[in-house]
């Protein structure tokens, strides 16, 4: 996955609730078996009334989207990180996330940043009283900054480590095969299996 | 101090548990269906990996699937199902096709075989994993990441949630079902109240149900933003189980049940959270709005954004009713639909077949209506009691096994306008078809609609 420390671009604000998976990434889009050209398919019925915010010139080429709570709630379906990702999001500002939708994002590198509403109700305002505003996300400082506005962050040390680096998870898990090896080995003996 | 059943289950799956990391935990049984595995098995490909249990996975087609026979018109559907059907081969993967008697949803099949049990852990790339919690399993929804980290390691790395007792006090009354239960209990809480947590559905009211009416609860946990939910297993677990396909048989069943027996939250154990909801209050539940949690009593009416103090609510039920083409005031059996389904993972099991039956016996569709089995084995079952001769006779279309209606991925879809009620989960924006609008319902409630064509429960008829 691509590496995460510190990225600055301009931010679009998304102002509805219970933006579920579905909405980013309706399921006909889901047939694909490749992993590319999701970034078609985001938000795509929103898309279609020329009032959405992703419509509005001003915020063309944002790389940061400013949610209203429960952001990527719903079904599992990672499609929706890759949509966000190769629609050119780095970064998702939001005061709730579903939560396998914010595991998916930190497997992929997409960085879900959870701020108290009143913090991203304010980001939002300024975004939208300036597009153009630049807006830095510090996965370093754990910060999220936009003009005088500072606002930190938590996130835990190993997730916030594996993004740094960019390490691969199933790598890292690889590093114990021995202790899984000694885990089988004690299994309870009626488990099923589906031979 | 007492451990609830979610830190038993957890504690005897850690592999590994260092300082500062997540614990890492082993996989018991991995669900794999067409949609969610594709990039996971390409990412096994390209670095060489092989799946490392392919004995504890078990893979079908469901999502994409025609619930008529035949075979899959469109074409990128039909090339997911056959990319499984390769990645399955491949990879030396037990594989249920369209057609095979195996064949279905695949929260229904797992329980149907017998290999979903109390105290394992189970994942599938779909969120409704939960579900497999009605057997005091502990059982998530994973992203394609995770899929393809549970092929190549049967583990997954993960923090423990916190623990959340939903209480049910009191009994059901007649009439109010599983489905009314878990719609009352999303309203209370909210889609959001249940993120971190691992819900526990206890009391009178969660002891009384079957294992149908359990998977029924346990699989909308999500819809309440908790990854898993869990009821602990009992006699009626036991007996759902004995005799299955894949459960324990002979000395090794009473060593299962022993240990299956100590799978209960202890008296002293204490839980993060707890919700208290009173069962015998409860009356038949139904959707209005676009998330799981917009839900209300079928006797009350739309409600009024007004009536909402927090603003964000407030906003998200006004774009609700716009979306819903609804009008706050307006009596919800008042609302006309165009369809109705019954099925999906949430309620697509015999006896909820029979549930919709007992209403349809005797009486006359107005609406087009779609009745589709979770399973083949539930179509064969339902058909060996004669249930699709009640639905024909009733005008219903009986259909094939899968997803269907569920989702806007395979044929049977809404249409921009049209309006369901569903004994699916999900009622978000064009879930079930692009400007479709969907009303979440129990078996009974649609079965009655059916009848009515509005909003309507089998004791209006
Ligand atoms: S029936 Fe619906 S919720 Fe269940 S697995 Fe299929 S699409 Fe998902």
């Amino acid at each position: 996955m691509d590496a995460f420390t510190t990225h600055t671009g301009r931010a679009v604000p998304l102002r509805r609730s219970n933006v579920d998976t579905d909405q980013i990434i309706p399921a006909v889009w889901l047939k694909q078996v490749s992993r590319t050209g999701f970034d078609k398919g985001l938000f795509s019925a929103w898309r279609e009334d020329p009032s959405f915010v992703l419509n509005d010139p001003a915020y063309a080429g944002a790389s940061v989207l400013i949610s209203g709570p429960d952001f990527g709630t719903g079904s599992s379906r990672e499609h929706a990180v890759w949509a966000l990702q190769q629609y050119g999001f780095r970064a998702v500002i939001s005061s709730r996330f579903g939560d396998i939708f914010r595991n998916n994002s930190t497997k992929m590198g997409l960085l879900p940043v959870v701020l108290p509403e009143a913090v991203v109700e304010d980001l939002q305002a300024k975004v939208e009283a300036d597009p153009a505003a630049e807006l830095t996300v510090d996965l370093v400082e754990k910060q999220v900054r936009l003009g005088d506005v500072v606002a930190p962050f938590e996130i835990d040390d190993y997730t916030r480590w594996r993004l740094m680096e960019g390490l691969d998870d199933i790598g890292l898990t690889l590093r114990h095969a021995e202790d899984i090896d000694q885990y089988e080995n004690g299994r309870q003996p009626w488990l099923p299996t589906t031979v | 101090m007492g451990r609830t059943l979610a830190e038993k289950v957890w504690e005897q799956h850690v592999v590994r548990r260092a300082e500062g990391e997540p614990d890492l935990l082993y996989i018991d049984l991995h669900l794999v269906h067409e949609v969610t595995s594709p990039q996971a098995f390409d990412g096994l490909r390209l670095s060489g990996r092989t799946v490392r249990r392919p004995d504890l996975t078990i893979a079908t087609e469901d999502h994409n699937v025609p619930t008529v026979l035949g075979p899959i018109a469109d074409v990128v559907s039909r090339t997911q199902v056959e990319t499984l059907r390769k990645n399955t081969a491949e990879f030396g993967i037990r594989l249920h096709p369209m057609g095979d008697a195996g064949q279905g949803v695949v929260h229904i099949i797992g329980p149907q075989f017998g290999l979903t049990q109390p105290g394992m852990t189970v994942v599938c790339g779909d969120s409704h994993t939960s579900t497999h919690g009605a057997f005091g399993a502990l059982a998530f929804g994973i992203g394609t990441s995770e899929v393809e980290h549970v092929l190549a390691t049967q583990t997954l790395p993960a923090y423990r949630p916190k623990t959340m007792a939903v209480e049910v006090k009191g009994a059901l009354p007649y009439g109010v079902t599983a489905k009314d239960l878990i719609l009352a209990i999303i309203a209370q809480i909210g889609t959001g109240g249940g993120q971190g947590y691992i819900v526990e559905y206890r009391g009178e009211a969660v002891r009384a149900l079957s294992m149908e009416g359990r998977m029924t609860v346990c699989n909308m946990s999500i819809e309440a933003g908790a990854r898993a939910g869990m009821i602990a297993p009992d006699e009626t677990t036991f007996e759902y189980l004995r005799g299955r396909p894949h459960a324990p048989s002979g000395a090794a069943w009473d060593e299962a049940v022993e240990y299956w027996k100590t799978l209960r939250t202890d008296d002293d154990a204490v839980f993060d959270k707890v919700v208290e909801i009173d069962a015998s209050t409860l009356t038949p539940f139904v959707t209005w709005g676009t998330n799981p949690g917009q839900g209300a009593p079928l006797g009350s009416a739309v409600p009024s954004p007004e009536q909402f103090a927090d603003p964000v609510e407030r906003a998200a039920a006004e774009r609700a009713l716009d979306y819903m083409g609804l009008s706050a005031g307006t009596r919800l059996r008042d609302i006309q639909v165009d369809t109705v389904f019954v099925g999906s993972c949430t309620n697509g099991r015999l006896e909820d077949l029979r549930a919709a039956a007992e209403v349809l016996r005797g009486r006359t569709v107005v609406t087009r209506t779609l009745i589709v089995p979770g399973s083949m084995q539930v179509k064969a079952d339902a058909e060996a009691e004669g249930l699709h001769e009640v639905f024909k006779a009733a005008g219903a279309e009986w259909r094939e096994a899968g997803c269907s209606m569920c989702l806007g991925m395979n044929p049977d879809t809404l249409k921009p306008g049209e309006r369901s009620a569903s004994t699916s989960n999900r009622n978000f924006e064009g879930r079930q078809g692009k400007g479709g609008r969907t009303h979440l319902v129990s078996p009974q409630v649609a079965a009655a609609t059916a009848v009515t064509g509005r909003l309507a429960a089998p004791a209006d008829l």
